[in-house]
C-alpha cells in the first residue's frame, strides 16, 4: 500500500470517526461524568462543582414528575411491545399471504410511517378535539355538558397519545417484518403443508425460529423508540399533565430559563441505562453473525 | 373441495398447490380484516384532508361531522401565505440536502474501509458507528447543547458564530447521528459484491481511491438511492433537534415550526389541517414516487444482519 493510499484512507474513516466520536460519543460520555456534578451552564467549566450522587438522589425523592415519567415510558414500551409490535407482526402475516388487493392494503396502512411524528400529533387533534373532534362528535360527547377531553385529561391523555404512536409503530414493524417473511424459504412452508401442518402451526412452528434476526432486530427498535418518545406529547401540550415522559425532562432542564446540567445529565443517564439493553443486544447478534460469516 | 378437483385443473407449481388447501373462510376472514384495519388507518388522514377543504364558515355552521356544501383549496392557499411556508420549506431545505449528501458521502468511504479492506479495527469502527445511531437524543443532548454554545465557527459556516441556532448546526448533527445508520447498511450491502472486482483491480495497482470510488461505489447505486430516500424523509422528519438546538423561531425547519403553526391556527381547525398537510407534500412525494426505495432502505437496514 503506497503512502498516498494510506493518507487516503486514514482521511476517509478519520474524518467521520472523529465527527461521530465527538458529536455523538463525547456527550454520551460527558452525560454521565455531568450527572455527578452541579453546574448552572454559567462560568465555563471551572464552575462544575462533584455533587456525588445528589442528583440521582433529588431526582427519585425531590422532583414530582420524575416517576410519572418512568411509569409513562414503561407503559410506552409496553403498549408498543404487546399491542404495536403484535399487530404490526399480523399485518405482514396476512398481507404475505399474497391475497387480492395485498399491495393496495399495504400501501395505505404504510402512509403514516411517511408522516413526521410532529404532523401525526396535529392530525390526531383533529380527532380527539373535544368540541370539533371526529371521535366526540360520532359517540355524542361533544356537548358542554358530557364533553371527554382525550387529549386534556390527564387520566385519559397517555392512552389517546398511545393510540397515536401505536398507529405509526404498527405499520413501521409491518414493512419490516414483510421484508423478513418474503425472504423465507417457500420449500420450507411447503414442506409443513405437505406434512399436514395447518397455517397456525406452519408460522409459529416453522416460519417464526426463522425469522430469529428479524425479531431481535424489531425488538430492538421497539425499545429504543419507546425510549426516544418525544415529539408526540411536545406536540400536544409540551409534555406536562399526564404526558411526563424522561425525554421531555432532559430538554426541560437544560432548554430554558434555568439550565440544571448535572441534573439534565442525570435523567439522560437513566435514559442511557435503559438503552444499553437493548443496544447491546443487537451489537452482539450482529458480531455473532459476523463471525459466523 | 380442492382435493375433489380433478388433477390435470390443479395448478402447475407446488407453491400454488400448496396455497389452495387453505380454506376460502380464511381468505375471506384475511381480506375483511384488512379491510376494516386499513379503513381504520386511514380514517384520521382522510378526516384531516376532508376538514382541510371545508370553508370554516361552513363548520361553524353545520358542524365538523356534516355533509359538505362546497370543499375549497382557500384554506391551503390561506394557510400558505400567513404561516410564510415558503421560507420553513427553504430552511428544511438548507438543513436537509447538506445532510443526507454528507451522511451518504462520509459513511460510503467508512463502509468501503469496513468492508472491502482488512484491518484489525474494522469490528470496533462497526460498533461505534452502529450503536452511535441506537442511542436516544436526549441521552446526549445535555453535553451537546453546552458545546453548542461554545464552539464558535467561522461567520460564513453560521450567522453567529456559533454551532447553536444555526442551519450548521443542525446539519452536523443530523450528519452526526444519521452516518451510523448508513455506515451499517453500506457495509452490509459491499460485503455482497464480490471480492474478485477489487481483487483484479489490486493486481493491476489501482490506488484505494479508484477502487473506492471508480469501482465499488457505482455497484452501491441502489443501496445508495434507497437510503437517500429514507434519510431525506427522516431528517425533513426531525422535530427534536431544530426543537432543541435552533431558539430563533423562523430559523426552524418545518416540522419543528409546526409548534408555531398549531398557536397561530388554534381557534380555526380547518387552516391547521390544511398547514399541517402541506408539510406533508414532500414526504408524499416521497411515498407515491420512492416507495420501493423507502422500503427497500428500511428493509436493507434490517434483514441481511
Amino acid at each position: 500500500m503506497s503512502v498516498r493510499d494510506k493518507v487516503v484512507l486514514s482521511l476517509m474513516v478519520g474524518i467521520p470517526l472523529l465527527g461521530v466520536l465527538f458529536f455523538i460519543w463525547f456527550p454520551a460520555v460527558a452525560t454521565v461524568i455531568l450527572s455527578f456534578t452541579k453546574w448552572n451552564g454559567i462560568g465555563g467549566i471551572k464552575a462544575i462543582k462533584a455533587d456525588g450522587v445528589q442528583n440521582y438522589v433529588q431526582a427519585a425523592t425531590n422532583y414530582p414528575p420524575f416517576w410519572p415519567a418512568v411509569r409513562h415510558n414503561v407503559l410506552w414500551l409496553i403498549v408498543f411491545l404487546v399491542i404495536a409490535t403484535p399487530l404490526g407482526m399480523l399485518f405482514a402475516v396476512v398481507l404475505d399471504r399474497n391475497l387480492r388487493g395485498g399491495r393496495i392494503y399495504q400501501s395505505l396502512l404504510f402512509l403514516p410511517v411517511m408522516l413526521s411524528l410532529a404532523l401525526i400529533g396535529i392530525i390526531w387533534e383533529l380527532i380527539y378535539s373535544p368540541n370539533f373532534g371526529l371521535l366526540n362528535n360520532v359517540i355524542g360527547r361533544s356537548g358542554q355538558h358530557n364533553l371527554i377531553d382525550w387529549l386534556g385529561n390527564p387520566h385519559l391523555n397517555l392512552w389517546a397519545v398511545l393510540v397515536e404512536a401505536c398507529w405509526r409503530q404498527a405499520p413501521y414493524v409491518m414493512v419490516l417484518y414483510l421484508a423478513g417473511l418474503k425472504a423465507v424459504d417457500p420449500t420450507l412452508r411447503e414442506a409443513a403443508l405437505v406434512d399436514g401442518a395447518g397455517p397456525w402451526q406452519t408460522f409459529w412452528r416453522v416460519v417464526f425460529p426463522t425469522l430469529r434476526p428479524i425479531n431481535v432486530v424489531i425488538l430492538v427498535i421497539t425499545v429504543i423508540e419507546s425510549l426516544r418518545a418525544f415529539d408526540l406529547v411536545y406536540i400536544t401540550n409540551g409534555g406536562n399533565n399526564g404526558l411526563e415522559l424522561l425525554s421531555v425532562l432532559i430538554t426541560r432542564n437544560i432548554v430554558g430559563q434555568v439550565s440544571r446540567i448535572g441534573f439534565g445529565s442525570a435523567l439522560g443517564v437513566v435514559l442511557l441505562v435503559i438503552s444499553l439493553v437493548p443496544i447491546v443486544t443487537f451489537l452482539v447478534m450482529q458480531l455473532r453473525q459476523e463471525k459466523r460469516s | 373441495m380442492t382435493t375433489a378437483a380433478p388433477p390435470i385443473e390443479r395448478a402447475p407449481s407446488r407453491v400454488v398447490t400448496a396455497r389452495h388447501h387453505k380454506t376460502p373462510a380464511g381468505r375471506v376472514g384475511a381480506q375483511v380484516f384488512l379491510i376494516v384495519a386499513t379503513l381504520l388507518w386511514i380514517t384520521p388522514i382522510v378526516w384531516a384532508v376532508y376538514t382541510s377543504l371545508r370553508p370554516y364558515h361552513e363548520t361553524a355552521k353545520y358542524g365538523y361531522l356534516s355533509w359538505p356544501r362546497h370543499l375549497t383549496f382557500d384554506n391551503f392557499t390561506t394557510a400558505w401565505k400567513q404561516a410564510d411556508m415558503v421560507h420553513y420549506f427553504w430552511n428544511s431545505a438548507m438543513i436537509t440536502v447538506p445532510a443526507v449528501i454528507l451522511a451518504l458521502g462520509f459513511a460510503s468511504c467508512v463502509a468501503f474501509v469496513v468492508s472491502r479492506l482488512n484491518f484489525w479495527f474494522n469490528i470496533p469502527l462497526l460498533i461505534i458507528f452502529t450503536a452511535g445511531n441506537l442511542l436516544p437524543q436526549q441521552v446526549i443532548i445535555t453535553p451537546l447543547y453546552r458545546i453548542y454554545l461554545d464552539i464558535h465557527v467561522p461567520h460564513f459556516v453560521s450567522s453567529n458564530g456559533l454551532l447553536y441556532d444555526s442551519y450548521a448546526g443542525l446539519v452536523v448533527i443530523n450528519t452526526a447521528f444519521q452516518v451510523g445508520f448508513c455506515v451499517f447498511v453500506l457495509s452490509n450491502y459491499m460485503k455482497s459484491i464480490p471480492h474478485e472486482i477489487s481483487e483484479a483491480a489490486l493486481i493491476d495497482g489501482a490506488p484505494v481511491w479508484t477502487r473506492f470510488w471508480k469501482l465499488t461505489l457505482p455497484l452501491c447505486r441502489p443501496a445508495l438511492a434507497a437510503l437517500a430516500t429514507l434519510l431525506t424523509t427522516w431528517i425533513y422528519n426531525d422535530f427534536f433537534w431544530a426543537i432543541a438546538l435552533i431558539s430563533t423561531g423562523n430559523k426552524r425547519p418545518i416540522t419543528s415550526a409546526l409548534a408555531n403553526l398549531q398557536g397561530q391556527f388554534f381557534v380555526n381547525q380547518n387552516l391547521l389541517a390544511a398547514g399541517a398537510l402541506i408539510t406533508a407534500i414532500p414526504t408524499l412525494l416521497v411515498y407515491v414516487i420512492l416507495q420501493r426505495q423507502f422500503i427497500a432502505g428500511l428493509s436493507l437496514g434490517s434483514s441481511k444482519g
